[in-house]
């Protein structure tokens, strides 16, 4: 009788399993609300770094769960990022229908490159990401009259949020913007990589082929996923444009494409929280290393990267769940 | 008045295509033909210029000895890193070879401003290569000559030995089956390392010629390397053809845009090279995914 | 005699010079248990390809159900009711047996177009795939990731795959090449007790396995259909033992 009841409970306790909150996922998001506290001086590092954190993310959705590697991510960012600053210099300064605006931009554009897209895989997506990236980052360098080239645009004016919170230097209302916009994406996210999709695009991943004879079809994954992370991505450059008030040409550039795949590895590749950790990671390690000289900061950059892919495969989230691992282990045998 | 300005300008993309091509054609091989994407390629390029850079005000050497030179060293260089580096990486999957590479750029900006500073490496050429050459119908630069001529000989040289050494079947008997080439007599460790060698070796000479044409700075390897993966992908990775081709097309095409609508900047090539992928997503010449 | 759930007409494919299939009339009919057998090479994974569009035909067509499929995509096939198998072990490493099961599941369910669902809310899915794996004694793996499985166990779990999709046409490619004497047995037994509306077309080189549990068969050489029959008059055939059968007893 016993061994009936646990047979029929045991395959709903593996599909719970795998999506539950784990007491480290709850650590985490409370240190970053208290990160507001802990680090009143630094709000405006804390916000970039949710920022590039929800960039990273975009790619992890693409990378680490569709397995396409993009070099030209920032495609995606740089278009949200104009369209919002576009947007406030226009004078339509409303930051929530601003971004989602951006958003919503950035991945119809992400949809119709991706109906070309969806016939690459590895090496020839890379290439024609990267071309893209370039393109429309050229493109908003000559077409200055609407995107003020290299000068980008400033003087954004944006609008209190709720019309009650002003967006000022110190840097509070973006921190607080920036984390419920990031959090909420994020709970998304998570969501649809615990749902039957997720899984479907995880297995594309795996094997196509074998994908494929699932009826999986690989297009309509790819544009469906290359979509929905070139509009996160969108918002995430909504965010950097309404939290500074600026846009940099910097933000389409092949740099930004390379440091945020950086960031991703850094942190863990497949992991969501691997996005954020390694986009921390990442900007404080830059903070602390071009103050000391520019030139080292690349040194530095090259060499971690050279270091996580021969020796920390799986990023800082990979190694710290090995050394967990390890722990218990030992733990146990004691 | 007009045919001679545009002959020059057909002149000068020829030119330019030529050293896209020698920068480019051992990263075509390596890519398409052993599955590795060195994105650090462009590193090399940058080594070869500094090498002559240093060479010539160091100690003094006269620029044509220094292209040999760049040549041997460089390869040398290429050697090295794939037997300690890109070796471990040949079946780690693309994603892996992109990042590794990158990081290697960076580490290699970084030290070429600590050596020798952030400024562009203003480089005196000797005599004969400032002077300007008629042609009958139009006046070209010496400096131009000399590079088409050169890399035109080398590239001669490189498909020569190419074809007749059936190198390119070798390596890909190699990559597809290693057990069956090493049973075949193919060395493939040694294979893999010898055509490194020889792409970075064209690379460097690449470099070490056009230090006047394409500027030298830290941040070469970035700047060229769009260029270089251009070049590579329109051509068709694994195609020498191919890759001379496309070298000259967005030679010609971007010295014409550059005279004609200078204000698209290299918008004109990146729109070329993204019609081209969109159109024909394996390159001009580049065989179809099976 | 009833109408083929799934047939050939003129199918042919070259691969550069070489022309595997040749002009091949394939009928399955429903609720077949229909074996193709011929020697290596002579063209039987690449027929199972092109019957589910993973290769093009030459020229050609396929049908099925009375509906050209010829052009349609691979997935799309799928969810027109027809199943393979592969030759060689295709499946997720990193994937559980559990969940590439319910995932199968949920997308014969069409729970893909849903992105709102989520994984934890697909018990019933959960419950059939569980079912599906006890079936094949692999309850006792299915929360191991696929690659660490043995390889037999990893063959079983493919079955699985194909049959959690419910499929109306079934194409198993070698489905006990590899797998265990005592399970291969079990295997064919599950597969020969799948309703009898399901048709089945098996390929494999094992002739017991075959003259066991085929009711028809193709013998295929070089991509031509060389004899077709029920079993026994395959077996007393002698250009089939000739070219295929002889073979094997030289083995
Ligand atoms: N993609 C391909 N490109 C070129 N030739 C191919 C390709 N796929 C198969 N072939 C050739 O087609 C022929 C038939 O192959 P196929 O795999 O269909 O044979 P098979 O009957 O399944 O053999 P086996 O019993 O060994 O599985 C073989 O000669 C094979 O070399
Ligand atoms: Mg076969």
């Amino acid at each position: 009788m016993t061994m009936v009841a646990l047979r029929s409970l045991e395959p709903v306790r593996l599909l719970a399993e795998r999506s539950r909150w784990r007491a480290a996922e709850f650590v985490f998001w409370s240190f970053v609300v208290a990160s507001y506290f802990l680090f009143p001086g630094y709000l405006v590092l804390i916000s970039q770094i949710l920022i590039a954190g929800l960039f990273a993310l975009s790619l992890d959705l693409l990378l680490g769960f569709g397995g396409m590697p993009s070099l030209g991510h920032a495609a995606f960012f740089g278009l949200g990022a104009y369209t919002a600053g576009l947007l406030g210099q226009m004078g339509w300064g409303e930051p929530i229908s601003g971004l989602l605006l951006s958003g919503i931009v950035a991945g119809v554009f992400g949809l119709v490159c991706s109906l070309f897209l969806s016939r690459l895989r590895t090496t020839a997506f890379l290439m024609v990401t990267l071309t893209l990236g370039l393109l429309l980052r050229e493109f908003a360098n000559r077409w200055s009259g609407l995107t003020g080239g290299d000068d980008g645009l400033s003087d954004i004016a944006l609008w209190p949020l709720f019309g009650v919170f002003r967006f000022g230097l110190s840097g509070h209302t973006a921190f607080w913007y920036g984390l419920c916009v990031t959090f909420i994406v994020f709970l998304l996210v998570r969501r649809l990589v615990h749902s039957p999709v997720g899984l479907a695009l995880e297995a594309m991943r795996e094997n196509e082929r074998r994908a494929v004879a699932l009826g999986i079809s690989p297009r309509l994954m790819v544009i469906a996923i290359f979509t929905l992370s070139s509009a996160i991505a969108g918002l995430a450059g909504a965010l950097l444009t309404q939290t500074t008030s600026f846009v940099a040409l910097e933000v389409l550039s092949f740099e930004r494409s390379a440091g945020v795949l950086i960031m991703l590895v850094l942190g863990g590749v497949g992991t969501l929280y691997g996005a954020l950790v390694g986009a921390a990671v990442y900007l404080v390690a830059r903070d602390v290393l071009s103050a000391l000289d520019p030139v080292y900061w690349y040194f530095w950059l090259g060499l971690i990267i050279v270091m996580v892919v021969l020796f920390a495969n799986d990023g800082l989230v990979g190694l710290s769940q090995r050394l967990q691992a390890r722990a218990v282990r030992r733990w146990e045998a004691a | 008045m007009m045919i001679a300005s545009v002959l020059e300008l057909i002149f000068n993309g020829v030119a330019y295509g030529i050293v896209l091509f020698l920068i480019a054609c051992g990263l075509s091989i390596t890519m398409g033909l052993m599955g590795f994407t060195n994105l650090a390629h462009g590193s090399i390029v940058m080594f070869g210029g500094y090498l002559v850079v240093a060479l010539m005000k160091g100690f003094g050497w006269p620029f044509l000895a220094t292209i040999p030179a760049a040549f041997v060293v460089c390869a040398l260089v290429g050697a090295g890193f794939e037997r300690l580096l890109f070796r471990r990486l040949y079946s780690a999957g693309e994603l892996n070879q992109v990042l590794l590479t990158i990081g290697l750029v960076f580490i290699s900006v970084a030290i070429a401003t600590y050596l020798w500073g952030a400024g562009q490496q203003p480089l005196q050429m000797p005599a004969y290569l400032n002077a300007r050459l008629s042609l009958g119908l139009f006046e070209v630069s010496s400096y131009r000559l000399f590079l088409l001529l050169v890399g035109g000989a080398m590239t001669g040289l490189l498909a020569l030995v190419f074809e007749r050494s059936n190198l390119g079947a070798q390596v890909r008997a190699a990559v597809d089956n290693r057990q069956m080439a090493m049973s075949c007599g193919i060395n493939v460790d040694r294979l893999f390392t010898l055509v490194f060698a020889v792409g970075c070796g064209i690379a460097g000479t690449g470099g070490a010629l056009s230090v006047n044409l394409l500027g030298l700075d830290p941040s070469f390897p970035l700047r060229y390397l769009v260029f270089i993966l251009i070049v590579v992908t329109v051509g068709g990775s694994g195609s020498i053809w191919g890759t001379l081709i496309a070298a000259l097309l967005l030679g010609i095409c971007d010295v014409f845009s550059k005279y004609y609508v200078p204000e698209a900047g290299a918008f004109t090539i990146f729109a070329l090279a993204a019609v081209i992928l969109f159109w024909h997503p394996q390159g001009l010449f580049g065989r179809a995914a099976t | 005699m009833t109408d083929p759930v799934l047939f050939t007409q003129g199918l042919c494919k070259s691969f550069g010079a070489l022309r595997v299939t040749n002009n091949l009339d394939l009928r399955i009919e429903a609720g077949a248990r229909h074996a193709l057998i011929g020697p290596n090479g002579a063209g039987k994974s690449t027929l199972v390809n092109l019957l589910t569009g993973v290769l093009k035909p030459s020229s050609g067509r396929v049908w099925l159900n009375g509906e050209d499929i010829t052009r349609l995509p691979a997935a799309e096939r799928v969810w027109k009711g027809l199943s393979r198998t592969f030759q060689v072990s295709t499946i997720f490493p990193r994937l559980t047996a559990f969940e590439a099961v319910v995932l199968a599941v949920c997308r014969r369910e069409r729970l893909l177009r849903n992105p709102s669902r989520l994984l934890s809310g697909c018990k019933p899915q959960a419950e059939e795939a569980w079912d599906f794996l006890g079936r094949f004694g692999l309850t006792g793996v299915a929360d191991r990731q696929m690659g660490e499985l043995a390889y037999g166990q990893q063959r079983l779990t493919e079955i699985v795959l194909a049959l959690a999709a419910r499929p109306k046409v079934l194409l198993l490619d070698e489905p006990a090449a590899g797998v265990p004497a005592q399970d291969s047995e079990a295997l064919f037994s599950a597969i020969e007790n799948l309703p009898r509306d399901v048709a089945v077309l098996f390929i494999e080189h094992d002739m017991e396995l075959v003259f066991r549990f085929a009711e028809k068969i193709t013998v295929l050489v070089a991509g031509e259909s060389f004899r077709e029959g029920v079993p026994a008059e395959i077996a007393s055939d002698p250009d089939v033992r000739r070219v295929y059968l002889g073979d094997e007893d030289d083995e």
